[in-house]
């Protein structure tokens, strides 16, 4: 077949096809193109290049390791070890100094804040939002309402420790459901729903029975949330009185937590956190403004 | 030749019933006995899918006797082209379905509310039917209908088999409709462009099987003496897919009626083993697929010879052997040992000119024809196809090196540099064969519209400028925020802070999203008007293309 090929030459390029031909379609007998082919052994003599330095082929049981001796692992774990060393002499000296004494020393209040908005970041600020705002369920932290008190060793007992979780040392108290566990009728829930709106400033309904709401509260309520409805924050009670409310502040937000209250929970940071870090995060959240 | 008529059953179309019946039952008994609703849903679908098939087979047996259709008609070949035209729709249907999808994500990134709180339409199920409805069913279908018209018209023969190319296209479709709702009903296995189920993997490994026996079947009955290059690429792509999705899938399910199953791979060597599959999904789904694509409508639209037969051989083997070492490079600093991330990185910078052989093939065919570009939008659509693919191949080699990777790898930057290859070079190529191929199939003897067409590429065009651009600096940007240290040793940025920030090039991403989308639309409407009210074909003139065969 070779023999009786004709020579086919497209009149456009004036190049010499292969002579085949599917469906109208021909292809020319271009060379590769020159700078294409050196690119391409360019590329491959680059990769033995970089074979040779670093590990690159699999062996039975090993794999070469490359005459530059690199190791990802280990130049990972010594910029750990750099980025920790660098940190260590404020770290430590964070450690060592009570709460109360860290913003005495302008470095180390600094080093604090920095350390604790980074950290807060990260770990805080996608339930208490980026400036400790808070949303509904999880509370601000700019605001003068602490339900686990305000104090840097409350804030920090609360950071070590979280609130009702998995920790010998959360912080754990618990409202209990009024209406699903039945020990409140409805009527009984209107009632003193209406009464704490009363005390608080809210709109109550028309024609409740406040005295009676007075009453439920006193016998139920006041051993935790208080006798003035002002809160008990070792017991994690919220101040009924305060101008935000952790779940609303509406009295049909109220007769909601009344009825099926919702507890919500806080991780407990340490052994999650290093303990410079969770002191530095306890004088940053102090400073929100709310810090007592 | 005179028509056969045979009066009996053919074994073909026996087997496929008789398979198809066992199926139908073997369906029903999982759906009655299962717990699992979407199993069941499953089942019920499968079952009255096979079930109708039986039904038309037998239906097409008593319309037509049992007649044997003739490969050749005159002494032409008689090309099968229902199926073709099929797999054509599908691909238009699936390909704005899926854009959709990726419109209504990259909406949610921008504004999360959108997801209104569903679980079937949040982002996490959302995401997976976004990919796989662009890649495996706007792609796939693409893929079918291009290879099957392609195999066909270049071998001078009709596809083997009656039943057959139906069972693979609708069986294909199948897996695709199985496939999707499982996402929206929350049934994954979790491996990222291989989310199916077992039963729906199963299933699709026995559809591409056939569909690689169809193939060859019409290679092996072939009246060229050689075999086109966009063959090659078409059949590399068909066996590859079959073992890069056989290994990636060798699950055990947790019972057989449950949607659950369990990988045979475990930790790194899982991730390792999903990553070749991922890369190589690339490779030889949207590359080698593509590029056969590439190597006969640009020449057919130009009407000039493929630039270099020794760079098409040349470029095609060195793809095909270095692309399969490039997976590692997804799993840059991770548990994956150095030695195979170095590997993978550099096979991925051997493999920038081979992916370029592919651009220089396809953009010098135009020459002597560059001027077409002024003229013809569709011939214009796939050379600005090539020109992504070029792009995008030489941007892939860059951030598979690992002091690129560190700051691209999570980021945007990876979307964009996905987008450019999708919407740019697998999108355009598409686009282009379909406007080629509608009025082909439907002896039109031109679109409704060339004036759409150009609508369509100027509108597309600066949808996916928008899109690669805004990801390319907000990934950057992302990089950067994510690894800045103040001067204390910390974290300079929160995540929520590079969230933040990264929500205007969110909003420009879906502007570009919506353009394409739009872009899809008038496609659409251009090849329904092609096929209800274009001019037809002399009845006597020869189909597009069909010249004297040579010699």
């Amino acid at each position: 077949m070779a023999d009786t090929h004709k020579k086919d030459v497209d009149q456009i390029s004036g190049v010499e096809t292969t002579g085949h031909e599917w469906d109208g379609l021909k292809e020319l007998n271009n060379p590769l193109p020159k700078w294409w082919l050196y690119l391409f052994y360019a590329t491959i003599v680059w990769a033995v290049i970089y074979w040779v330095l670093y590990p690159s082929w699999p062996l039975v049981s090993s794999y070469t390791t490359g005459v530059l001796g690199s190791s990802q692992r280990a130049e990972a774990l010594a910029a750990l070890e750099e980025g920790i060393a660098g940190r260590s002499e404020f770290a430590d000296k964070v450690v060592a100094t009570p709460l109360e004494e860290i913003s005495q020393d302008a470095e180390l209040l600094r080093f604090a804040m920095a350390n604790g908005q980074a950290a807060f970041g990260d770990n805080c600020a996608p339930c208490h939002g980026a400036g400790g705002n808070g949303f509904e369920g999880y509370p601000n932290l700019q605001d003068d309402t602490w339900i686990w008190g305000g104090t840097m060793d409350d804030i920090h007992t609360t950071l070590l420790y979280g609130i009702r979780v998995d920790n010998d040392n959360a912080r754990f108290g618990e409202m209990p459901a009024y209406g699903r566990d039945e020990i409140f009728s409805k009527e009984e829930i209107d009632q003193v729903a209406n009464y704490v709106a009363s005390r608080t400033g809210l709109e109550t309904d028309e024609g409740a029975d406040l005295a009676a709401g007075e009453t439920l509260y006193v016998d139920n309520c006041a051993a935790c949330h208080g006798d003035n409805l002002e809160g008990i924050q070792e017991l994690g009670a919220p101040s009924l009185m305060s101008a935000n409310y952790l779940y609303g502040k509406s009295l049909d937000a109220i007769k909601a937590q009344i009825t099926n209250p919702r507890n919500g929970v806080m991780p407990a940071w340490e052994g999650r956190l290093d303990e410079a870090t969770i002191k530095s995060l306890t004088v940053y959240v102090h400073s929100f403004g709310g810090g007592q | 030749m005179a028509q056969q008529k045979t009066g009996m059953v053919s074994l073909e179309e026996g087997g496929f019933a008789i398979f198809l019946v066992l199926l139908a039952f073997a369906c029903l008994i999982v759906a009655g006995k299962t717990f699992d609703q979407v199993m069941a849903f499953h089942m019920s679908i499968g079952a009255l899918l096979a079930a109708v098939s039986v039904f038309l087979i037998f239906k097409k047996y008593f319309d037509d006797g049992g007649e044997v259709i003739p490969a050749e008609v005159d002494g032409k070949p008689n090309y099968n082209f229902g199926p073709v035209k099929f797999a054509a729709i599908a691909a238009m249907f699936w390909g704005i379905a899926g854009f959709t999808v990726g419109l209504v994500i990259a909406l949610q990134l921008a504004w999360p509310a959108l997801n209104f709180d569903l679980p079937w339409t949040n982002f996490g199920r959302l995401r997976p039917l976004h990919t796989s409805a662009v890649i495996f069913a706007f792609g796939g279908n693409v893929l079918l209908a291009t290879s099957m018209y392609v195999v066909q018209r270049t071998c001078r023969a009709r596809m083997p088999g009656k039943i057959l190319p139906w069972f693979v296209v609708l069986g294909y479709n199948a897996f695709i409709l199985i496939a999707g709702t499982g996402y929206l009903l929350g049934a994954t296995q979790g491996k990222e462009y291989a989310e199916p189920e077992w039963y729906a993997d199963l299933w699709l490994t026995i559809v591409w099987v056939f569909y690689l026996l169809l193939f060859l079947g019409t290679i092996w009955r072939r009246k060229e003496p050689h075999i086109y290059v966009a063959n090659w690429f078409y059949l590399a792509f068909i066996v590859t897919v079959a073992v890069l999705h056989i290994t990636n899938n060798l699950t055990i399910p947790v019972s057989i009626y449950s949607t659950q199953s369990v990988i045979v791979w475990a930790g790194v060597q899982d991730a390792m083993v999903q990553w070749w599959y991922g890369h190589n999904a690339v490779g030889f789904f949207l590359t080698a697929g593509f590029l056969a694509i590439m190597y006969y409508f640009i020449p057919k639209r130009a009407e000039r010879p493929v630039y270099s037969y020794r760079l098409s051989i040349v470029h095609f083997w060195a793809l095909i052997f270095i692309y399969i070492w490039a997976g590692p490079h997804h799993l840059h600093y991770t548990a994956l040992p150095q030695w195979a991330s170095t590997l993978g990185a550099t096979f991925s910078i051997i493999l920038w000119m081979p992916s370029w052989g592919g651009m220089i093939n396809g953009l010098m065919t135009l020459s002597g024809a560059w001027d077409k570009l002024r003229t013809d939008p569709v011939l214009r659509m796939m050379v600005v196809s090539v020109a992504f693919y070029g792009m995008s191949t030489f941007e892939g080699p860059l951030m598979s090196l690992r002091a690129v990777n560190s700051l691209s790898h999570y980021t945007d930057w990876t979307i964009g540099h996905v987008h450019s290859g999708a919407l740019g070079w697998v999108g355009y190529i598409s686009f282009g064969a379909l406007y080629c191929l509608v009025p082909w199939l439907w002896n039109k003897k031109s679109l409704y519209s060339l004036k759409l067409v150009d609508w369509h590429f100027w509108v597309s065009t600066i949808g996916i400028v928008l899109y690669i651009t805004a990801m390319w600096v907000s990934g950057i940007m992302q990089g950067l925020m994510w690894r800045a240290y103040d001067n204390l040793g910390f974290l300079e940025y929160s995540f929520v802070e590079t969230v933040e920030a990264m929500h205007p090039f969110y909003i420009i991403r879906a502007l570009g999203g919506a353009l394409f989308v739009i872009g899809a639309l008038i496609m659409a409407y251009n090849l329904w008007m092609t096929v209800r009210h274009g001019e037809a074909e002399e009845a006597d003139a020869a189909p597009a293309g069909s010249l004297a065969p040579a010699e």
